[in-house]
């Protein structure tokens, strides 16, 4: 686990005069917060395994302003939108993968009509490519009589129409992926869209993320998948309501990915 | 000849009301800001098809699906029996489109067959309102006019099934008996089963009864059609050009305001000019009231027939909040009615001291998590959710006002460029720890 990382930057790449073949942008969550970390670097990891050729933006990165949008200040969102189109247009971005789906929302969605023009993928589309195409194999099976449930992230899903491709990338884990009563386009969220991870939860009877929690304990499974550091944080926090994180894992997709490569 | 007179008097009157109140939910759906929704035709037509028409989304829970196809499709095609009676109204004839042979037999038989499931789909409706109380009809969204609004929807239209049948069965006596008038028979699979009840009455009081009868479907049709602007049914007529202007984006996609793009070009740019002000419209950013929203969300409000599928997915209001997406188009729809009322009085809008905020407070607001459960539940598309955006917009950027956290979170993207305190130049951190 010690061996450092290759994380080039695009400041790297620019040095070398070469271009990578994706940008993965790693968002606040994915930096700074300790659980979204193991995430990025999981991902890194497969990353490097398949000889991926890809760069971080490093500390030029600056969050996508996704929060900021959905809370109102729009003002907030289009500098933080401009800053980062502004960077990436200079390094002639033209493929981007992102390590959350609020991430990958904004800069797919939101980023185009202010002069961010940009493929943008979330990791577990790459994953699926990665898989499909055959520079990840994945044989063994670590997973084999786990039971994983996948909680839809809401701006994966929903918002961009994207179920598939991480239950795709699980069928190559050999294990028993069941489905929450609550999924795919009728997925129930998490609690933290919306800006609502920044601040408490307005009063009510309980949690949006018990609630949730409660649903994917009820198929007890092994395994609480998920493909978003917000969903993650609510997730883990749901099953210690519970007291279950003894026997329950709260996983990013890709963390099941570099588990099953052993990496 | 008098009937006549009446009948056609009543049909101008009915047909003007209904000219003039339409008029006015579209000269108030059109004081909503202005959007560009012409694009893509094929797509528009094709989702129009499929959800309104078709009816797509409904199928999502199957029961409700079933019973609302019966009265849909029932209501539409019994229209065509209407047609026949506003003829005969007018010119006195009886059963006008009896010349169609077998094919009039074989249409009065089905409609009655449709009359008997839109009469069985309302009672089903009635009683899953009202006897079985189902958690989406019981909310307090409801309480009081909206409440009474849908129970008096599907009383009247079980009230005008019958009065359809009583006209035919005590028709069908009628032309036993060989009375004069009624020399047509037709096939009556439901109204045999009525006949009974005025079997062995005179031919004085049958043509009474079927004269009554006759009127009284007629008239309610007329009343319940001038009922539709105030009510909730509206949806029948406006669910078709709802869904025709639907969102054709991904639900994610949140608009980019304009007027703020320019403010942030010229911060970042000294040398770009935004384009000069238009002084007769003061900038607003966001919505303070419903004219700052765009004429298709309140297109949206109209439509909206408070059944309750956004509400009863959103996982604030599951988790006890007090948000409630059919609430926030009912108070939408509530607003504008009293923006247009204003207008109607005093010839243009003059402030009342009020706005969208009277009706929606912050605690609703803030309590979003911009899931899209709501937007995706919706039988006609209908979006909750980018009302709650503007008008957090208006809070945040004109009046300041959002939850301190989010203030603090806000100034952490500004100074760190994450929502967190973390220093910008520790972003790369992670990859040595």
């Amino acid at each position: 686990m010690s061996e450092a990382l290759k994380v080039p930057t695009m400041a790297d790449y620019m040095a070398t005069g070469e271009m990578p073949e994706i940008l993965f942008w790693v968002g606040c969550a994915g930096s700074f917060d300790d659980r979204a970390k193991k995430v990025t670097k999981a991902l890194v990891k497969i990353l490097n395994f398949a000889n991926v050729k890809f760069a971080v933006l490093g500390t030029e990165e600056s969050c996508t302003g996704d929060p900021a949008k959905r809370a109102g200040n729009e003002f907030l969102f289009q500098m933080q939108a401009m800053t980062n189109i502004s960077v990436m247009n200079e390094y002639k971005i033209k493929k981007i993968v992102t390590g959350c789906p609020h991430c990958f929302n904004t800069l797919k969605n939101e980023y185009p009509s202010l002069g961010g023009n940009y493929e943008v993928i979330h990791h577990t589309q790459l994953l699926q490519e990665l898989l499909s195409s055959g520079r990840i194999k994945i044989e063994g099976g670590s997973f084999k009589g786990k039971k994983i449930t996948f909680h839809d992230p809401c701006y994966l899903g929903r918002a961009n129409d994207v179920y598939e491709a991480p239950r795709e990338v699980m069928l190559n884990l050999d294990a028993e992926l069941a489905e929450m009563k609550r999924s795919k386009a009728n997925g129930f969220c998490c609690g933290a869209g919306g800006a609502q991870m920044f601040k408490e939860a307005e009063k009510g009877d309980r949690e949006v993320n018990v609630e949730r929690s409660e649903e994917a304990l009820a198929l007890n499974p092994d395994i609480i998948a998920v493909g978003c550091p917000f969903c993650n944080t609510m997730m883990t926090d749901g099953v210690k309501h519970f007291n279950k994180e003894q026997s329950v894992k709260v996983m990013d997709v890709a963390e099941l990915i570099a588990q099953a490569k052993d990496l | 000849m008098i009937a006549s007179i009446i009948f056609i008097l009543l049909f101008a009157a009915g047909a003007a009301l209904f000219t003039v109140n339409s008029r006015k939910v579209i000269r108030n759906i059109r004081l909503g800001k202005d959007v560009d929704l012409s694009d893509q035709p094929e797509k528009r037509w094709k989702i129009m098809t499929l959800v309104a028409l078709g009816q797509s989304k409904m199928l999502s829970r199957p029961i409700p699906a079933i019973l609302h196809i019966f009265v849909y499709v029932g209501f539409v095609i019994i229209n065509i029996e209407v047609v026949e009676i506003i003829v005969d109204g007018i010119f006195g004839t009886h059963r006008f489109l009896s010349f169609l042979g077998p094919l009039y037999n074989f249409l009065i038989g089905s409609f009655e067959i449709l009359a008997f499931l839109v009469a069985f789909g309302c009672a089903i409706f009635l009683i899953r309102r009202n006897i079985i109380k189902l958690k989406r009809f019981v909310s307090k969204d409801l309480d009081g006019w909206p409440r009474t609004d849908a129970n008096a929807i599907l009383i009247t239209e079980i009230l005008l099934m019958s009065a359809f049948f009583t006209m035919n069965a005590c028709d069908t006596l009628l032309f036993n008996m060989g009375s004069h008038h009624y020399n047509i028979a037709f096939a009556n699979p439901i109204s045999q089963f009525v006949m009974p009840l005025f079997s062995g009455m005179s031919e004085g009081s049958l043509i009474f009864i079927e004269r009554s009868a006759w009127w009284f479907h007629i008239i309610g049709i007329f009343a319940f059609l001038n009922y539709l602007p105030y009510s909730k049914h509206f949806h029948i007529l406006l669910a078709f050009p709802n869904v025709y202007f639907s969102n054709l984006n991904p639900k994610g996609k949140f608009t980019n305001l304009e007027s703020v793009t320019n403010e942030v070009k010229a911060m970042m740019d000294p040398s770009f000019t935004p384009p000069p002000a238009n002084p007769d419209k003061p900038m607003r950013f966001g919505a303070k009231d419903v004219t700052d929203l765009s004429w298709k969300k309140l297109l949206d409000a109209y439509s909206c027939t408070e059944c309750g599928r956004c509400t009863s997915v959103c996982p604030a209001n599951i988790t006890g909040k007090l948000l409630s997406p059919r609430k926030i188009m009912m108070s939408t729809r509530d607003r504008l009615v009293e923006v247009g009322e204003n207008i109607d009085k005093n010839g243009s809008f003059v402030d009342d001291s009020k706005s969208l905020g009277s009706y929606i407070s912050k605690e609703e607001l803030w309590a979003c998590t911009s899931c899209n459960a709501c937007v995706e539940a919706c039988p006609i598309n209908i979006d909750p959710l980018s009302i709650i955006i503007e008008m957090r917009r208006y809070l945040v950027m004109e009046e300041s006002s959002a939850p301190t956290e989010l203030t603090g979170m806000f100034t952490n993207i500004e100074n760190n460029g994450a929502p967190w305190q973390f220093p910008p130049s520790d972003r790369l951190n992670w990859k040595n720890e």
